[in-house]
């Protein structure tokens, strides 16, 4: 079957934060463009399930994690070929639906047991980071429920069975008007780190390398950023 | 007729077949057993988060095929006994959560049950009562997979009936009810069980519609399958503790009551 990019003849498999699905989206037309006889494949899901995924033997080319932890078990097993670079940042953002029938007006109503609240689950990032910004508040969360990634998450705050969640602010800006955001202050923010690498199963380690270069590139910065990832 | 079941060397095809096809269901098993920390084990399946999952996995499941027996017995009854418009429509949509992707399930009752569901909606303002999030949560969802396991059995059983025993029975006088009661009940009776016992195994292993409906938290709606789910991304040797723990019950339940009621399958 051919991919979106043509006739591609050779198959680039990049596995990626779920987080990182709208940007990569744009980054795979803009890497297909480039490189006509190259069909990227993107697999999105928590960090924490591609880890294992890549260390049970997936054939992936291309690692982006949404924070270090993941990406340096992958390296400890061998599996990177080169040093991850860091290529994003994003911070953390309270998630409510359209018109915020639970009121919720910060870190505080988490620990509310009379709202409908939800996190990440704790291995995937977007949750571990969201307990420590808890934390950093001195709230005690009263969670209602553990999704597997932030895609999840998010499906049950649009559809309004949850009134309040953690997510990036990337989550939020890319939901439009379905989800509103409420910030969370800089004292007690944390930052996910992005990291990529080529891994040891690449097909072919120079598309692999190439595709990194275009992440990194301005063009990729700049479509990064467009969804709210900072760069520093 | 002469007696042909002679033990004869079996087609050396269809063994071989049989042979890929047994060793699909041995082989994952193989895996689990062989990366099972043995040592650990008993510490692994006494930890809180094992011990309140089994028990939601438990009192889930059985709360499923009671409710199932309550309302799957009587519609497959109906399915087999009355002759109505659009029956097959009707068979068809019961047997529907058997194929459909139970996360699909899961969506369509959050659609139809959550708290902003088309009949969620109304119940939350009548009652204040959320289903998801809820034990309720879990138990709805896994009805809503495992059921059709009994009505298609029964109404198969019901199919076969003999008529003729009820027919006996209504005309020495006793009534609809009775004849229900004391002729149809207990000659379908092993398979009711059978079908009760197939509910209660796919109620046990559910996963897409509960996580989808019911979310996920230890100790209110995290069942055994969402528990290893969880553990496999933080930690491996707890998930294969509990896999281990599912595939040990789920045969021992299987097996225990095989001699009984299994055969009539």
């Amino acid at each position: 079957m051919a991919g979106c990019g043509g006739q591609g003849d050779e198959e680039l498999l990049v596995s990626a934060a779920a987080s990182l699905a709208g940007a990569f989206a744009e980054i795979e037309v803009a890497f297909e463009k480039a490189q006509p006889d190259v069909d990227v494949v993107l697999n999105f899901g928590g960090s924490s399930a591609l880890r294992e995924q890549i260390l049970g033997g997936a054939p992936v080319g291309v690692f982006a994690s949404a924070n270090t932890s993941n990406m340096n078990a992958v390296a400890t097993a061998g599996q990177t070929v080169g040093e991850p670079r860091v290529f994003a940042f994003n911070s953390l953002e309270i998630a409510v639906p359209a018109g915020n029938p639970g009121r919720v007006d910060g870190l505080d109503d988490f620990s509310d047991d009379g709202l409908l609240l939800g996190l990440c689950a704790e291995a995937v990032p977007c949750g571990e980071l969201a307990r420590e910004a808890l934390s950093n508040a001195g709230v005690t969360a009263a969670v209602d429920t553990n999704e597997p990634d932030v895609r999840a998450l998010l499906a049950k705050i649009e559809a309004g069975e949850l009134d309040a969640g953690i997510t990036y602010v990337t989550d939020v800006a890319a939901a439009g008007g379905t989800i509103q955001g409420i910030a969370i202050p800089d004292e007690v923010n944390v930052t996910a780190e992005y990291s990529i690498a080529v891994l040891a199963g690449a097909a072919n380690q120079q598309t692999a390398n190439a595709f990194i270069d275009m992440v990194l590139s301005d063009e990729g910065q700049a479509i990064l950023s467009e969804y709210g990832f900072s760069s520093q | 007729m002469t007696n042909r079941r002679v033990t004869r060397r079996p087609p050396a095809l269809v063994l071989l077949l049989g042979a890929v096809g047994l060793a699909l269901f041995v082989v994952p098993l193989a895996g689990l057993l062989w990366r099972t920390p043995w040592s650990d084990l008993p510490t692994l399946v006494t930890s809180s988060m094992v011990t309140d999952a089994l028990g939601i996995s438990i009192v889930a499941s059985v709360s499923a095929t009671v409710f199932s027996a309550l309302v799957g017995v009587p519609l497959a009854w109906l399915l087999a006994r009355v002759e109505f418009p659009g029956r097959r429509l009707v068979r068809g949509l019961v047997l529907l959560p058997l194929v459909l992707p139970p996360v699909v399930g899961g969506a369509a009752l959050l659609f139809a049950l959550g708290r902003r569901g088309t009949l969620g909606e109304p119940l939350y303002q009548q009652t204040g009562l959320v289903l998801p999030f809820s034990i309720w949560g879990v138990i709805l969802a896994t009805t809503f997979v495992a059921m059709p396991f009994l009505v298609i059995t029964v109404e198969g059983a019901l199919r076969n009936l003999d008529e003729r025993y009820e027919s006996a029975a209504a005309s020495l006088g006793a009534g609809r009810w009775a004849v229900l009661r004391r002729v149809t009940l207990p000659m379908i009776g092993p398979s009711v069980m059978a079908g009760l016992v197939l509910t209660w195994a796919r109620s046990f292993g559910e996963f897409g519609a509960t996580i989808t409906f019911a979310g996920n938290l230890p100790g209110r709606t995290q069942t055994l399958p969402l528990a290893v789910f969880v553990a496999l991304e933080s930690d491996r040797a707890v998930a294969v503790a509990i896999s281990l723990l599912m595939v040990v019950v789920s045969l021992a339940v299987l097996i225990a009551l095989r001699e009984r009621w299994w055969k009539v399958l």
